[in-house]
């Protein structure tokens, strides 16, 4: 039976430390990930993700703590370990020189393939993720996109029981980065945990059943998109109005129909509202929209409004302004 | 241009019965031995070469100087004839040609290591050396191709080794097997310092002295003591008097005893320096 079809946790890691030097880059992280899920990590560059991923996946040695995949500890066996992972780095983890043919036919030799069946293999990956015309071109003439789905592609050849997939949409196009989302929902129904890291809130929120934010190294949130959202609160509306005047008047409305404080702009007619919520988005639009119906019942002309996700610089912003056991849970 | 139209004018959409089909879990193969996972890598550096085929100059351009250069150099003021040198001093000039090549070893590995496919190796389980090997075995063939051109372009000054094919065979067969031991070395600062300039020089540092403070050149009973000492020690020297001897029909098996002993010193200590070193990157 394979690892992933048993339940229970993937990855399950405490205490993991790592320094270089004397900076701490992972620094007491605890993560648990159920089996058969998208697990997002999230946090701005330098927070220690790729180091993570790095100790998950055998290539670091953690100065502390521990860590196993599937009850397997990747300090006393990384061979049992990387027999059950495999890894999309930051960047590029495949071969420029060569062909992206080879790239496939050399890994699927490495997995234990024989000549005939890793050549198959090789094809039919190649078939699937729409780079049969590609295959015979060396990898460095690739765009951006092709580059992303050949990794995957080399990752999944095996069909590992977990896979890491360290930002793989950074620095791609929206289109591409379209079908890195459809082709991590497709793996992941396949049975295959996928741990994914971002700096984007929103592809988390898109793919992951569970966030774990991190930021210099430390856990500072988790728990699902829903939960994350509701402890920053959905969004942010942002008003202009037609007349500068009447903004004193506008915040108050705003302050007391949302019941958050109300910031604002240097622009004189502008101002911007965090929208409680309660991390769902139609709640937010429809809180959104009674406080904009509140404003115009007050004679209050709105020459523009949007609704915004909060970025990921207010989740920070909110999370690492609350104490610890007011974030969600 | 139809490059470009074949990558935006059919937009890849994933489609999940094909990706489900190659999901599917079949059963996995078992992992493949060292050998075999090595033989791989080999055909990963064979693949290099092919692509970027420039890198073959360094093997045959570099060479053809050498034997040239220092054949009608050196050939009138120390034998008096260039043929008669050229008897002498031909495998010591192959030897040398192919144990300075060794040191792109060392560059290889420096500029690839940092490249993400690295981490991608290095979390297959798969007999941890056998990355290394590759390399080492696509470098073989440089060595025998260089060994080769050089012997070409001396038979064609006029090298007649007494030892025969047999005997020429076999010389190189040692040097390529040497010159595999003592790439170890390489591997390890090729791994250990941080820039490919950085291992060009200490290669430099370390090639130049053993293989001018030899006896490719000249026999070393006219040099001073302590030059002669330091012949009597370098592996180098000890390669060239066993290769010499191979070709020119009288093997001298204490050397090649020597030879043989020094390369499996090399791969035992500096084998594992590198395993170490490739562990911790
Ligand atoms: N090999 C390394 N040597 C020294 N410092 C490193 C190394 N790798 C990462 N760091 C440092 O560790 C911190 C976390 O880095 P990283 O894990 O790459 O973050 P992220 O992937 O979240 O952007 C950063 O401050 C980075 O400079
Ligand atoms: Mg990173």
């Amino acid at each position: 039976m394979r690892e992933s079809e048993k339940t229970g946790l993937a990855i399950e890691a405490s205490g993991l430390v790592k320094a270089f030097g004397g900076n701490r880059a992972v620094d007491g992280l605890d993560l648990r990930v159920p089996a058969g899920t998208v697990y997002g990590v999230l946090g701005p560059n330098g927070a220690g993700k790729t180091t993570a991923v790095k100790m998950l996946a055998t290539l670091l040695r953690p100065d502390g703590g521990e860590a196993r995949i599937f009850g397997r500890d990747v300090i006393r066996e990384p061979d049992a370990v990387r027999g059950l992972v495999s890894l999309t780095g930051q960047y590029a983890s495949v071969d420029e020189d060569m062909t992206g043919w080879e790239n496939l036919v050399l890994l699927g030799r490495l997995l234990g393939h024989r000549k005939p069946a890793a050549r198959d293999r090789a094809a039919q990956l190649l078939e699937a993720f729409g780079l049969t015309d590609a295959g015979a071109r060396q990898v460095k003439t690739y765009s951006g996109g092709m580059r992303r789905r050949l990794d995957i592609a080399a990752s999944i050849l095996n069909t590992p029981d977990v896979l890491f997939l360290d930002e793989p949409t950074t620095g791609l196009d929206p289109r591409s980065r379209n079908q890195v989302w459809d082709i991590v929902r497709i793996v992941v129904a396949h049975g295959t945990t996928v741990l994914l890291t971002t700096q984007y809130l929103d592809e988390a929120d898109r793919l992951a059943g569970r966030i774990a934010v991190i930021d210099h190294g430390r856990l500072i949130a988790e728990g699902t998109p829903g939960q994350l959202k509701a402890s920053v609160g959905a969004g942010s509306v942002h008003v202009r109005l037609r007349d500068p005047s009447q903004r004193s008047e506008a915040e108050l409305l705003l302050a007391k129909e949302l019941n958050a404080p109300v910031l604002l702009d240097a622009d004189p007619s502008a101002l911007t509202a965090r929208v409680p919520g309660d991390g769902a988005d139609h709640v937010a639009a429809e809180q959104a929209s009674r406080a904009l119906a509140e404003l115009a019942a007050a004679g209050i002309a709105v020459s523009d409004f949007s609704l915004g996700q909060p970025s990921l610089d207010e989740v920070f912003l909110a999370l690492t302004d609350r104490p610890a056991e007011k974030t969600a849970a | 241009m139809s490059a470009i139209t074949a990558e935006t004018s059919t937009v890849y959409v994933p489609a999940p019965e094909a990706l489900g089909a190659v999901l599917a879990p079949g059963a996995r193969p078992p992992r493949p031995s060292a050998l075999s996972a090595s033989m791989t890598f080999g055909w990963r550096a064979m693949l290099k070469i092919k692509h970027v085929p420039e890198q073959l100059f360094d093997v045959t351009a570099f060479p053809i100087m050498m034997t040239l250069m220092f054949t009608y150099l050196f050939g009138g003021a120390i034998a008096g004839s260039t043929t008669e040198y050229l008897q002498f001093v031909l495998p010591g000039i192959m030897v040398m040609s192919v144990v300075m090549i060794t040191m792109y070893t060392g560059v290889a590995v420096n500029s690839d290591i940092e490249k993400g496919v690295f981490d991608r190796f290095r979390t297959l389980p798969i007999w941890r050396p056998s990355t290394m090997v590759g390399y080492l075995l696509g470098d073989m063939l440089r060595y025998t191709l260089a060994s080769t051109v050089i012997l070409t372009v001396g038979l064609i000054l006029g090298f007649r080794p007494a030892g025969g094919p047999a005997g020429v065979i076999a010389g190189i067969a040692l040097l390529v097997g040497f010159s595999f031991a003592f790439s170890w070395i390489w591997t390890m600062f090729g791994l250990m310092l941080r820039s490919e300039k950085s291992v060009m020089g200490v290669s430099m540092l370390v090639l130049f002295p053993l293989t001018f403070l030899s006896n490719v050149f000249v026999s070393p009973e006219t040099m001073p003591g302590f030059l002669q000492a330091f012949v009597g020690v370098n592996p180098v020297a000890h390669l060239v008097a066993a290769v010499r001897s191979l070709m020119a029909g009288t093997p001298d098996n204490g050397e090649i005893t020597w030879v043989l002993t020094s390369g499996a010193l090399l791969i035992v200590i500096f084998g594992a320096l590198t395993m170490r070193l490739y562990n911790r990157k």
